[in-house]
């Protein structure tokens, strides 16, 4: 069922005046890859896993050549492993993300994101009459329906549909 | 329920609603006992609803408990800028248990996780006010002896009465079928409709009320409020296409009952009011025996008969 991974991504450098380089960015040795993210939820997958905050080796890629989706980003993340939990969260933004855990080269694991039952503190409620919105207090839904993105205040019991969801 | 908070009609079974309708019978026959003689009741009313504090005032202070609490945000220290979770840490140190209305949604669904006491909500903005409803439903089969498969409309502003949102989602539990009469920008809406249609329940939607009066058994009326339209001319029109008079009830069927959750402004006549299809009085008064039984359900102690 592992997999090796030992793959080598090219990138090419045009460097004038001397004769064309490549450099070889070789695959993580252990961490987490997150692939096929939409390029313009690249960003957002980010703050909600709080990358921004981690003093780990992270790469980043976006608008890459994907067969399957045309344009994809992928981010790889060395020496961190992700409660599911944590992970499923972005599939609010990045539905057709895949989760993919190395260790030492080899994948380990691979599945694609999944919407979780629950979501805590990343979302904010649509209602402004929520006391969410006004009192220090993490926010938490239930997904009522994971096909059409539905989520359902635990507090103000209203439901904030997908085109409507504002990440914290 | 021993204990447990009361924050949502969806917080309680069918079960125990018929459980809490029995206690209430028990207590309408004899209201005043002294089982809640060690008890202090908090009322903690962060907006002001005289009727709902009053009704639960009267219905702890009859059980013999006594009552703490303030009647208005602005009398207590909120205005000074206290935040809830520490008005609702302080005030359970002083009290059994805590009930509480707050113009904030979710307000109450927070204070019952972080309070030690049980909370009862009074109403929480727009959202619930679990009490009303189970008098409403207690109030619908003292007058028609059963709740099973009955003609029920409600009237008015379906869009945003949390009363008829709680109400028409317990009466799914019973087969009922809707009429519901408003005018469209106040359509009963999708997320209360989704309950309905779980259970295949028939609904039918009018903007006039009188062609539906002669097929119900239960006549829910409310109140249209000025502030949901943004034009003052359209509200003058709809307000005035919903008020029942006494005369459109001439075709009505004999158990009809006419409901409201009170305060009524024009919406129902006052020559309604000595018709005895008329209930909104007896309904407010029902109020204080199902809430006395939810007060005795949550502290655990037994009725005297």
């Amino acid at each position: 069922m592992a997999k090796q991974n030992r793959k080598v991504q090219k990138v090419n450098l045009n460097i004038p005046g001397s004769e064309r380089k490549e450099l070889k960015v070789s695959a993580i040795e252990n961490g987490t890859v997150i692939d096929h993210i939409p390029p313009q939820s690249v960003f957002q997958v980010i703050r909600i896993l709080n990358l921004e905050n981690i003093t780990n080796q992270i790469m980043i890629g976006t608008n890459l050549d994907s067969q399957k989706f045309g344009k994809k980003g992928i981010i790889k993340v060395s020496n961190k492993y992700f409660e599911s939990e944590e992970i499923n969260k972005i599939a609010l933004v990045a539905p057709s993300a895949t989760l993919i855990v190395i260790k030492d080269y080899t994948v380990v694991y691979k599945a694609k994101v999944e919407i979780p039952d629950t979501i805590r503190k990343i979302v904010r409620c649509i209602n402004p009459n929520c006391i969410t919105n006004h009192e220090k207090i993490p926010t938490r839904f239930t997904v009522i329906d994971k096909a059409d993105l539905q989520l359902q205040c635990h507090y103000c019991e209203k439901i904030t549909r997908k085109s409507v969801i504002n990440f914290i | 329920m021993k204990n447990k908070s009361l924050v949502s009609i969806h917080d309680i079974t069918k079960d125990d609603y018929e459980k809490l309708m029995n206690l209430a019978e028990k207590f309408e026959s004899n209201p005043r006992q002294k089982i809640l003689e060690n008890i202090v009741v908090a009322t903690l009313f962060f907006e002001p609803s005289t009727r709902t504090r009053l009704s639960f005032e009267s219905a702890a202070s009859q059980l013999g408990a006594k009552v703490i609490g303030f009647s208005d945000a602005a009398t207590s220290s909120v205005k000074k800028g206290e935040s809830l979770k520490d008005t609702i840490l302080t005030v359970s140190n002083y009290c059994d248990v805590i009930i509480m209305r707050h113009p904030l949604e979710g307000s109450a669904r927070f204070a019952s996780e972080i309070s030690p006491v049980p909370v009862i909500n009074a109403g929480d903005g727009a959202n619930q006010h679990p009490t009303q409803c189970l008098l409403d439903l207690y109030s619908i089969r003292k007058t028609q002896k059963k709740l099973d498969n009955l003609q029920i409309a409600f009237v008015g502003d379906l869009k945003y009465g949390r009363t008829v949102h709680s109400l028409v989602i317990a009466l799914t539990n019973y087969n009922a079928t809707f009429h519901l009469v408003s005018p469209g920008e106040l359509k009963l809406p999708s997320s209360v409709k989704r309950y309905i249609k779980e259970k295949n329940l028939e609904y039918f939607q009018y903007t006039e009320m009188e062609e539906v009066i002669p097929k119900l058994d239960i006549l829910y009326m409310t109140r249209i409020q000025q502030e949901r339209f943004a034009d003052s001319l359209e509200y003058e029109r709809v307000k005035n296409a919903y008020v029942l008079k006494n005369k459109m009830l001439e075709n009505a069927k004999k158990n009809l009952k006419v409901m409201h959750p009170l305060p009524r402004v024009n919406e129902i006549t006052e020559d309604v009011d000595s018709n005895p299809k008329a209930y909104y009085f007896n309904q407010a008064k029902n109020g204080v025996f199902v809430r006395q039984a939810i007060l005795a359900s949550i502290l655990s102690v037994e009725t005297d008969n």
